[in-house]
């Protein structure tokens, strides 16, 4: 399973791989970074059909937002799995993720444990 | 010598029309009347025996007579009040002495009378060409005293209406003086209150700059600060599989530990324990940034009718047995005093319910400072509400040791604490002010040193 992050913030790359060492080391998932909202689409249609199955998206960054991108990806690839990652747990993008159809709605920090289940419930599928 | 009657009833006449104009109330106007009869008398006496042959009847009327006019004369003299028939008397005094001298020159020396008779006439001619020049001297001098005095009079009156003015002016002096003092001391106490206001417009502004910075300082540290807690929870993890594989690996080689094995343990050991001390007070630093960014949601709260009532009573007992988790030994007494007409009012619940639970939890924490210095001292926490019409008021009072007056300004700045390091973030305060803000209200203390502490929190009931 192909898995997309997409997040600012260049760390975050350092982080996930640790994290999940396990899950990649095990070819249970694969995972891929971009930095920003433009690189993500770039990858995401660098081969068709995408082997994306899940995106997770940061939605504070600069140029395209999170929540930009998760209206492209749906309109462009409406079968990947999008769900954000964001600092601000406020009602109003909540409320605005959901409805452009985000599967999921992270709070940061993040619970890597929540994390890890969603994708093991999605690669069981 | 019956001629001295005239006389003394002139001098009478001039001394009654005197009494009569300067004063009318003097008691000598009756002896001057009993004059009057008994000059009338005299004269009228001596005519009927002037040519009678009742010879000593008439020589002691005569007697009389000159005696009446001598006595008035000593009187004009001798009484002030009589004074100024003075000039009277000065003008007809010659004639009357030559006439009575003549007269008793005629009837001792009739002889002698006779001879002389013209000298006697020329002299009582000249007695009374003096009289008839004092006379028209005396009106003349009366008539300018008159003027005088009309003036003197007129002067006086002037001086009553002056004075009178003088008194009219000097009260509406007087009340103006009153009204300017009056104006002055609303004009004080206004501006007063105009620097109260600006005082406390300024610590608004700075409060509300304040909430801002604090929130954007909040958001630009929680994501380093995210990054700090995630590494070191991973490098755990990762130091923890370390030990599993090593653990392993000895376990399929049934290898011995060697020294240098058990000193990678410990160091292993010692790294893992570091990371837990970073994880922990980056913890710790998030909570405190957590606690920031509540300064950036102190406006999130949907607001639904609420009794405050029943909110005040929940947050009091919540935060006295809150305390009591914590600290078996604490113990305070707490009342309530609520108005019960107090009406639902539209507040976000759950903002206004940790307002009140930062305000019982200083307040409950002042008792304790003092229960520990003092043993008889009986904690007392009060929380009071009262609905004033278009706001309602809450004031939680506690008997705890009071806010010193330098620090009384500073209690609603974030970060301000009086409670050791790690008891307190000095963020509850902060954050009550703003919560109150959003909501329209006020909030302000009320201290005194040592005896305790008072919040007054307002609402608008819209």
């Amino acid at each position: 399973m192909k898995i997309l992050i997409v997040d600012d913030e260049r760390d975050v790359e350092m982080l996930f791989r640790q994290k999940f060492r396990k899950e990649v080391r095990a070819n249970e998932i694969e995972l891929a970074f971009a930095f920003s909202g433009n690189e993500a689409l770039e990858i995401l249609g660098s081969d068709h059909p995408p082997q994306f199955v899940y995106v997770f998206s940061d939605i504070n960054m600069p140029g395209m937002t999170g929540l930009e991108l998760l209206d492209k990806i749906k309109i462009k690839f409406p079968e990947i799995n999008v769900s954000m990652i964001s600092a601000y747990g406020d009602t109003e993008n909540y409320d605005k993720a959901i409805k452009s159809g985000a599967k999921e709605f992270f709070t940061k920090p993040i619970d890597f444990d929540i994390l890890k289940a969603e994708i093991k419930r999605l690669s069981n599928q | 010598m019956y001629f001295v009657n005239f006389f003394s009833l002139l001098i009478l006449y001039y001394l009654r029309s005197n009494i009569i104009k300067f004063n009318p109330t003097s008691p000598l106007k009756k002896w001057i009347n009993v004059g009057f009869v008994v000059a009338s008398t005299l004269w009228i006496a001596g005519g009927s025996f002037e040519f009678s042959e009742a010879y000593i009847i008439a020589t002691i009327i005569k007697i009389l007579s000159v005696a009446l006019i001598a006595y008035l004369g000593y009187l004009v003299y001798k009484i002030p009040e009589f004074e100024r028939t003075k000039t009277l008397l000065n003008a007809v005094a010659p004639i009357i002495i030559l006439g009575v001298i003549e007269d008793l020159i005629e009837i001792i020396n009739p002889r002698f009378y006779k001879e002389w008779e013209k000298v006697f006439e020329v002299a009582l001619l000249f007695a009374f060409i003096w009289a008839v020049v004092m006379y028209f001297i005396t009106r003349k001098q009366r008539k300018a005293l008159e003027i005088e005095r009309l003036k003197a009079i007129e002067r006086e009156r002037e001086m009553e209406i002056i004075e009178s003015v003088k008194a009219s002016l000097e009260l509406e002096v007087a009340d103006r003086t009153n009204e300017l003092i009056r104006q002055k001391t609303e004009l004080e106490k206004t501006l007063e209150e105009l620097k109260a206001a600006q005082s406390q417009l300024i610590h608004a502004e700075k409060m509300a700059s304040l909430g801002e910075l604090t929130a954007g300082i909040a958001h630009e540290i929680q994501n380093p600060l995210n990054f700090v807690n995630n590494f070191s929870e991973v490098s755990i993890e990762l130091l923890e599989e370390i030990r599993e594989l090593r653990v392993k690996k000895r376990e399929t080689k049934i290898d011995t530990k060697d020294e240098n094995e058990e000193l990678q343990d410990e160091i292993l050991e010692d790294i893992s324990k570091n990371l837990e001390k970073i994880t922990h007070h980056g913890k710790r630093a998030d909570s405190i940034v957590k606690g920031m960014l509540e300064h950036s949601r102190s406006n999130s709260g949907e607001k639904i009718p609420t009794d405050i009532n029943l909110l005040a009573d929940e947050y009091l007992r919540l935060s006295f047995h809150g305390i009591r988790a914590k600290d078996k030994s604490f113990s305070a007494d707490f009342s309530t005093d609520f108005d019960q007409s107090i009406p639902l009012v539209n507040v976000a619940f759950s903002d206004i319910g940790r307002v009140f639970l930062n305000i019982f939890n200083n307040a409950f924490y002042a008792c304790n400072d003092k229960r520990k210095v003092s043993e008889s001292y009986i904690p007392k926490v009060q929380v009071s509400t009262k609905n004033l019409g278009s706001i309602i008021e809450i004031i939680i009072s506690d008997n705890g040791n009071g806010i010193p007056d330098q620090i009384k300004d500073k209690i609603f700045q974030p970060f301000f604490t009086t409670k050791p390091t790690g008891l307190g973030k000095g963020l509850g305060l902060s954050l009550s002010y703003d919560i109150i803000k959003v909501h329209g209200g006020e909030i302000a203390v009320k201290s005194e040193p040592n005896h305790g502490t008072q919040f007054i929190i307002t609402l608008p009931l819209d």
